[in-house]
């Protein structure tokens, strides 16, 4: 009986051996996120965030379809070419996720990792890429500030006053194919560490950052470990929305435990909206980390700027009912490197 | 391992880390904002008051055609997309008043009127103000009741 | 004078609130409402609030805790009236107007505006 072939790097770590390719992405934002610093980056805005629609829900699946479907023009490919949808939102049941694998007619893979499903999905889907299992694969999401807000907090009129910790949630929707690396000229996925669900008591359900920065740090010391790898090993490591807050806590997380992240770390949720007051602390969203990391990232990889990088989002678990019961929030982040040959 | 251990260990005074870490609200300035926009309204009430006073013939009437007044108020502010703003900017000072009350009705119907105006608006038209209603009548008729009970009374 | 006072009374009601709701992170808006609400419901047991509106007029009528007030207001005149019929019969006497109108005006918002972010 031949042996399975070990691909476990570490206790965490998988290292995919062909290890698969971006060949296509696209990022569709909101008009705030187009008016922030990474606007550039996106390769569609478009300017009401309901884009015509009368529900918000309606919006946030209609963000996520078009996504999709412009991330298989930008790959050249049509949806019989990919094998798996791997999608997911932040909404009850996902159902933006669903309804838009409803129209594309992919078998349908659906996840929720709150913030972190932009690296959840492009890690599974590289795994079943570089595993045999599929020959392409979709990834998605998308959020939407009022769907997110009606489901989580208040009413969108409703007069509440935000705090400093508060986040925004990011509006758009964002995809991306992975394909064996023969198939076209992105970047490649090449490790994969992911999280398990980090609780350090945080029951402030308006200060994710702090609610996730743990998980983060935990994510990350595993993944440095495994891989005998250290800051400098990277261009940029960069988390999905950690924010202003959440930032300065991971990073003196990581330094109590004698790691240096230097000028090399970037947080999506930071940069989104640089210093607008209604943001608060930042951006949050599922979408807000694969926007940048398909926006942003993506782009300065092909430019030259980043050859290796370290992406750590994260997410928030908690539901309304859970921190009306008391419950704390608990965080969870995973990591993938991302790399140019 | 040892990195493990150590983070672990970090639990346990992280909330004192993110005491330490958070960003501070200046109390003084969100409580004098509060100040400024809490008593605004109630000025305007004032004023709204003294106007039916002397078009009501009695006072009772002029209290009710104020309060309704203030809570028009609040509804148009809400529909209109301000009130938000008045309450980001003053915080207690919008919530408080009755035009707040208003804008959580309001903000509640305009939201949920999506999902139908009988399983959408109406079931939830309350969801940020029942709280209010629901104590204000128990801790009113408790009140009362003690006082009924102890002589006392108008 | 009543004008300085009203300002003055609904301000301090708001901001003291605004305090609690700083250095009491656990009480959201929703809590220290009700609170508010008991407040002034409690305090007009004896008239005391009743007082503070003859005072501040709307700085006190206008704060939620003037809706709490307005409740044992109605209890109270019941009662005297009633008997035991008037701790049913009296709670919304005052209030009632209110939420009436607060229904019929959020409705009508309701089918003429839409929220925005």
């Amino acid at each position: 009986m031949p042996a399975i072939a070990v691909q476990r790097l570490g206790e965490y770590t998988v290292q995919l051996r062909q290890p698969p390719r971006i060949v296509g992405a696209f990022t569709l934002m909101g008009p705030r996120e187009g008016a922030g610093p990474l606007g550039q980056y996106f390769d569609a805005i478009v300017d009401d965030d309901m884009w015509g629609e009368v529900s918000a829900e309606k919006a946030e699946r209609k963000y996520l379809e078009h996504a999709a479907r412009r991330a298989l023009d930008q790959a050249g490919l049509a949806e019989q070419d990919v094998d798996y949808l791997i999608a997911g939102d932040l909404l009850n049941q996902i159902v933006s996720a669903t309804f838009s694998a409803r129209s594309l007619g992919i078998p349908y893979l659906g996840v929720f990792a709150a913030c972190a499903t932009s690296a959840l999905g492009l890690g599974l889907a590289a795994m079943l890429v570089d595993g045999g299992y599929a020959r392409r694969v979709l990834v998605a999401t998308a959020s939407h500030y009022q769907s997110v807000e009606r489901q989580y907090r208040y009413p969108i009129e409703l007069n509440i006053q935000r705090k400093e910790t508060n986040q925004w949630t990011a509006t758009g929707g964002a995809a991306a194919v992975v394909a064996p690396p023969g198939e076209g000229a992105g970047p490649r996925i090449t490790r994969i560490t992911f999280g398990r669900v980090v609780d350090w008591g945080i029951k402030d359900a308006n200060d994710m950052g702090a609610a996730m920065a743990p998980a983060a740090c935990d994510t990350l010391l595993r993944h440095f470990q495994d891989t005998n790898t250290t800051p400098g090993d990277y261009d940029l490591i960069i988390t999905g929305d950690l924010a202003k807050v959440g930032s300065k806590l991971f990073r003196a997380l990581v330094e109590r435990v004698g790691v240096t992240l230097g000028g090399k770390h970037m947080d999506g949720g930071a940069s989104m909206y640089g210093t607008a007051p209604w943001a608060g602390a930042g951006a949050s969203g599922s979408v807000c980390s694969m926007a940048v990391l398909l926006g942003y990232v993506y782009k300065e990889m092909a430019r030259g700027r980043y050859r290796r990088v370290l992406a750590l989002p994260t997410g928030c678990l908690h539901s309304p009912t859970t921190w009306q019961q008391g419950d704390s929030c608990p965080g969870i982040s995973h990591a993938i490197v991302l790399e140019t040959d | 391992m040892d990195r493990d251990r150590k983070a672990i260990e970090g639990a346990k005074d992280y909330q004192r880390l993110v005491q330490q870490l958070a960003p501070k609200p200046n109390a003084a300035r969100l409580a004098a904002r509060a100040f400024l926009v809490g008593g605004t309204i109630c000025f305007l009430g004032q004023f709204v008051f003294d106007y039916f006073r002397y078009r009501q013939p009695t006072e009772g009437e002029a209290i009710a055609a104020t309060l309704a007044s203030m809570i028009l108020l609040g509804v148009v502010l809400t529909a209109l997309g301000v009130y938000d703003d008045v309450g980001q900017l003053g915080g207690m000072g919008a919530a408080v008043p009755i035009t707040g009350f208003a804008n959580a009705l309001t903000s509640a119907a305009m939201d949920f009127r999506r999902e139908g105006f009988v399983l959408g608006m109406a079931a939830k038209m309350f969801v940020i103000a029942g709280p209010v209603i629901v104590f204000g009548i128990l801790a009113g008729t408790l009140t009362g009741l003690v006082a009924w009970l102890v002589g006392a009374g108008p | 004078m009543i004008y300085f006072w009203a300002f003055v009374i609904g301000g301090l009601i708001c901001a003291l609130t605004q305090l609690v709701h700083i250095y009491v992170p656990r009480l959201t808006p929703g809590h220290l409402l009700v609170g508010l609400t008991v407040t002034g419901a409690v305090l007009n047991g004896f008239g005391w609030y009743d007082a503070l509106i003859k005072f501040a007029g709307a700085g006190a009528l206008v704060p939620v805790s003037g809706f709490g007030a307005s409740i044992t207001r109605g209890v109270l005149q019941e009662t005297q009236k009633l008997g035991w019929e008037g701790l049913f019969t009296g709670t919304l006497e005052f209030v009632g107007l209110g939420i009436a109108a607060g229904v019929l005006f959020a409705a009508l918002a309701a089918l003429v505006a839409v929220p925005r972010a």
